[in-house]
């Protein structure tokens, strides 16, 4: 099965410039995908310390939103709206199952966002079914591609990239910038010292849920037409994620975006010398090594994840 | 009162039991399929034409008189699952035949209980050793691949491909492929110069297509799948600006994956059952009446285009009750029927049973076909 | 030892089980009730590790995979092409290898199930350390992600490697003969003996913890549980304690992976899934983490429900339901004291409590 010496040979005498770049471009394609929905995780860790593991379930509800309501109206107000719903539903959730329990461990949050999970999809499947959509290309069609250095990309990656180096930006100069954000930041690092300074934190809790489920939403709209949508696509986009929101360091939006396009290069780069079939465990056999020797994740500081600081 | 009313009871019960052998008897069908989970695209039309087909055949009184009651189980593609059922249906139920399971696996799992137990098996499953070597309890309808794989070659011997690349799924369906196209291509002089296998839920093959794409060598490339994610491949091939000829399996027989793959499934060549162009059939063929309404009372009751998976369940269950017509509610001689059966057509090709071949359809039941202008058509070359 | 005695009660059920069944010719219920047990001796070990030593692991079913897939793997795929070879033929010359003829008629040497099952148990023991070592040092979301990674890594292995079947898993897994006649298999003759032989193994294992937790080690687990660096610094060996229970919950999923393998005569990539440990994860904690019998109560009776179908298509439903209503409203289990005081004060008895309260 492993054929790696011969494999590497090829690896090594095969590369032409051109291969090199086309790797390099689907590293950046899956890259900004697990980035874009690491950066949502990090939203609520940063305000409340919890792993949302239904974070993939925002990107499929918003996909699958906006693939129905494009039946009803034109694209970018199908997506606006498919967003928006997504950040309903995501305040929905931290109200019935988050918002009342008294200082819950890490354990039981787990968990519950587990079986939010589970049951967001069970929902799904019942509503839109077991069958594949997918929205329309923004640009051009399925065929269309544009040329970097003798490679070919398809104009959705760049929307993608775009759309993940945008929300980066936005959020840094929310948080950095607005009361509501530097209210939030609070939260994040202390949150008893937040409420005694007359922040309503349970208010930030279900705010960090919103925005991080609008966050999956957009995220989920700008990959469907590249890897389509279907009821059961959480779950893998949230272990790529939640991945990659560790070995970027926990809370950390700009190691988010690093290492997500980091281990998806990794990835694009591992199918010259591994079969495909062992990207998967070799992108997660990474994490692992990564988490043994530096828990506190690739760009992550232990003094920063100490605080929790954006 | 109330003692007249009982002894009245007491009365028509003692008369109805006493009228038992003569009256309708209700005959249970078992099915095993996959509704939900990983193989859910599947199990889910498997299961909705069983449920249409059975309503249709109690509607006009059942077979023989006898009303047909279906139990269905989802294993959600689980073996284990698949196991406790098959041994629920056999000994609690007391079906007098199963259907199903969807996935080859599954039904490996369950093709020596259901041996032992002497009860009927009509697998969904594709792959060959679920009739090779023959359980003689055990059938299934979907068509060899290994027949698939030879009309794709003799195709391609026709346009001259020496030298392909394949890619398979990483399901049962795709595994089985991937042995058949590396056994069967010697025969036909092709040489398979790459193998690469992807996951069920890939979001994006890019990277896998470059290096594919990297082998000067490669003159066709074979997309061996049945899951939605084969639609990626041939997305990024052609976004990668490759234009090499591209095959697929019958596991592309599903509109919706031509319509996943949108423009970029244009001239996509595969091997499937004549049910994605029953419309274009001339009037004379076996197979168009029952297509037709077949897709008809599908599309009309579940509203989505009926595919050649369902097409398998709706094979089983015809044969069944074909079978049961003959032999009545009697799990041996069903088996006999089933053996015996000569000539019947179904939505996968006219299925001729015998002892050696349990699969029944020959390499005919396969139409190469092309994807135009977004829909199916037969491919003449 | 007080705690023991109550096994007396279990196993006064489990004969009654198979009494009633036999004598209403409902013999079917125990393939269920086999299963069920099996996948409860994985439920108690993990409860262990998780409720005892404070430690989630959300790849379980990675270590009941190694078992089932390592011991189908050996006594399946035939040694015939590799007879010349000097190790083969050592096992050969043991007696630790069987021949035989496929159904089918076909010539077969395979490795003798006693031995599988030793190869398998200790391969997952192995790993257990391997892993159990640098994971066990990590701590609330780091081990989940670790563990849920572990998990990952089998699934994607199994379901990549051939010689474990790939998609289609390992099937026609042969019987396991064990001593005086009984063997692990699914036919419908051995039921009963097989239905003895999983609640064995069961109670045995189920002794095995009453007894670890009522040990030192035992104390020294809670104490972790409770707070790991006060129990650090009683001298109690946090690491060494941890491990030991990582791995003895690893050993507990390999043994029921093996047995259900070769009861079910087969075993698929399904079995190694993400959604597995989640479930086993699941139902540790409607039985209340720390509650050995609340998770053997639970494994056994959310097992029987699911494998005999009764959920529907609702399966995965139901079992993210439970998560969620048990977590929110009964953190320590549905056996637990807080849940049972919070149903009564529903039914009833609230009510004069609201009133004096007023």
């Amino acid at each position: 099965m492993f054929d790696v010496g011969r494999s590497s040979f090829i690896f090594l005498t095969k590369m032409t410039s051109e291969l090199f770049v086309q790797y390099l471009l689907a590293g950046i394609t899956y890259g900004s995908i697990y980035a874009i929905v690491a950066i949502g995780f990090n939203i609520i860790y940063n305000t409340t310390g919890i792993i949302n593991f239904a974070q993939g379930e925002f990107v499929m509800f918003g996909g699958m939103i906006a693939i129905t309501l494009l039946q009803f109206m034109p694209l970018p107000l199908a997506i606006i709206l498919a967003v928006i719903l997504t950040m309903i539903i995501g305040a929905g959730i931290e109200i019935c199952f988050i918002r009342w329990l008294k200082a819950p461990s890490v354990l039981r949050l787990v968990i519950i966002t587990i079986g939010i999970s589970i049951l967001s999809r069970e929902v799904a499947v019942h509503v839109w079914g077991e069958s594949i959509r997918s929205l329309p290309y923004f640009v051009g069609n399925e065929i269309t591609s544009i040329s970097i250095l003798g490679a070919r990309i398809s104009p959705q990656v760049l929307w993608v990239v775009a759309a993940s180096g945008l929300m980066f930006i936005c959020l840094g100069i929310f948080f950095k910038t607005t009361s509501v954000g530097r209210e939030m930041r609070a939260c994040a690092s202390n949150r008893k010292a937040a409420t005694l300074c007359g922040i309503n934190t349970e208010n930030m809790v279900t705010l960090s849920f919103v925005l991080s489920a609008g966050m999956g939403a957009l995220a989920g709209c700008m990959m469907s037409p590249i890897t389509y949508s279907q009821y059961d696509m959480g779950t893998g986009l949230a272990i790529k994620g939640f991945t990659v929101a560790i070995l970027g360091g926990l809370g950390s939006s700009g190691g988010a975006v690093a290492a997500g396009l980091l281990l998806g290069v990794i990835e694009a780069f591992s199918v010259s010398v591994v079969p495909l079939a062992f990207q998967d465990a070799i992108a997660i056999a990474i994490l692992l090594i990564i988490l043994f020797i530096r828990p506190q994740g690739l760009f992550g500081s232990k003094e920063a994840s100490a605080l929790k600081e954006f | 009162m109330k003692k007249l009313a009982s002894k009245f009871l007491m009365a028509v019960a003692a008369m109805s039991l006493f009228a038992a052998p003569a009256m309708a008897e209700t005959i249970k069908v078992g099915a095993i399929l996959a509704a939900t989970g990983p193989a859910s695209f599947l199990g889910g039309p498997e299961a909705r034409t069983l449920e249409m087909l059975v309503e249709e055949v109690n509607a006009k009184g059942g077979i023989n008189g006898n009303k047909i009651e279906l139990i269905i189980k989802d294993s959600a593609a689980s073996p284990e699952k698949a196991i406790s059922f098959a041994k629920q249906l056999i000994e609690e139920d007391k079906v007098l035949a199963i259907i199903g399971p969807s996935t080859s696996g599954e039904t490996m799992k369950i093709k020596n209980i259901c041996e032992q137990a002497k009860t009927p098996l009509l697998s969904c499953g594709a792959a060959e050793v679920i009739v090779n070597p023959v359980a003689s309890y055990v059938f299934k309808t979907p068509q060899k691949d290994s027949y698939a794989v030879k009309k794709i070659y003799m195709e391609m011997n026709k346009l001259g491909i020496k030298k392909i690349a394949v890619l398979a799924g990483n399901t049962g369906f795709g595994k089985a492929g991937k042995g058949q196209l590396l056994k069967i291509a010697p025969e036909f002089g092709i040489e398979i110069v790459e193998v690469e296998v992807y996951d069920k839920k890939s979001n994006d093959l890019s990277a896998v297509v470059a290096k594919i794409k990297a082998n000067k060598e490669v003159q066709a490339v074979i997309n061996w799948s049945i899951v939605p994610a084969q639609a990626i491949v041939p997305k990024n091939m052609r976004q990668a600006g490759w234009d090499v000829p591209l095959f697929q399996s019958h596991g592309f027989g599903n509109i919706k994956y031509v319509e996943a793959a949108g423009a970029a499934a244009e001239g996509i060549i595969f091997p499937a059952g004549r049910l994605l162009i029953a419309d274009t059939l001339s009037a004379d063929n076996p197979q168009k009446e029952l297509l037709m309404a077949y897709i008809k009372n599908y599309e009309a009751k579940f509203k989505e285009p009926a595919s050649t998976f369902g097409g398998h369940a709706y094979d089983a269950f015809t044969i069944l009750m074909a079978a049961i017509e003959v032999a009545g509610n009697d799990r041996d001689k069903v088996r006999s029927a089933i053996e015996n059966m000569k000539g019947f057509p179904g939505t996968g090709g006219v299925f001729t049973f015998s002892a050696e071949d349990h699969n029944g359809l020959d390499i005919d039941a396969f139409q190469m076909m092309i994807v135009k202008d977004g829909k199916f058509v037969a491919y003449e070359k | 030892m007080k705690k023991l005695l109550l096994i007396l009660p279990l196993l006064a059920c489990v004969i009654a089980i198979q009494v009633v069944c036999s004598s209403t010719d409902t013999l079917y219920y125990l393939t269920q009730m086999t299963m069920s047990a099996y996948y409860s001796l994985l439920i108690i070990g993990l409860c262990v590790l998780m409720g005892y030593a404070g430690q989630i692991s959300l790849g379980h079913a990675g270590f009941f995979a190694i078992g089932g897939y390592i011991s189908a793997g050996l006594t399946t795929h035939s040694l015939i092409p590799f007879k010349d070879n000097a190790l083969v033929q050592f096992l050969d010359s043991s007696g630790l290898l069987l021949a035989g003829q496929t159904l089918y008629g076909e010539e077969l040497l395979v490795v003798s199930p006693g031995l599988a099952c030793a190869v398998a148990i200790i391969a997952a023991a192995v790993i257990a350390v391997f892993i159990g070592i640098p994971v066990l040092k990590l701590k609330g979301h780091y081990l989940a992600m670790a563990t849920l990674g572990f998990g990952i890594i089998i699934y994607r292995v199994v379901l990549a490697v051939e010689y474990f079947g790939e998609a289609d898993g390992i099937s026609e897994v042969p019987a396991f003969p064990l001593f005086a006649g009984l063997s692990v298999s699914g036919s419908f003759g051995d039921r009963v003996s097989n239905y003895y032989i999983a609640w064995g193994i069961l109670l045995l294992g189920l002794i095995l913890l009453l007894n670890l937790i009522d040990s030192r080690v035992g104390r020294g687990l809670r104490g972790i549980h409770g707070s790991e660096e006060a129990a650090d610094a009683m001298g109690v060996h946090t690491a060494r304690f941890k491990l030991q229970t990582f791995v003895l919950s690893a050993v507990f999923a390999a043994v029921a992976g093996v047995f259900l393998t070769h009861y079910n005569g087969g075993i698929g990539p399904s079995e190694a899934g993400v959604m597995k440990s989640v479930r086993y994860v699941a139902i540790v904690a409607v039985g209340g983490m720390a509650n050995l019998w609340g998770a053997l109560l639970m494994g056994v009776v959310l097992n029987f429900l699911s494998l005999r179908g009764v959920f529907g298509s609702y399966d995965d439903a139901v079992f993210g339901l439970i998560l969620i209503v048990i977590m929110l409203f009964a953190p320590n289990g549905i056996l637990s004291i807080s849940f049972r005081h919070r149903l009564m004060q529903l039914f009833g008895k609230g009510k004069q409590k609201r009133d004096g309260e007023a």
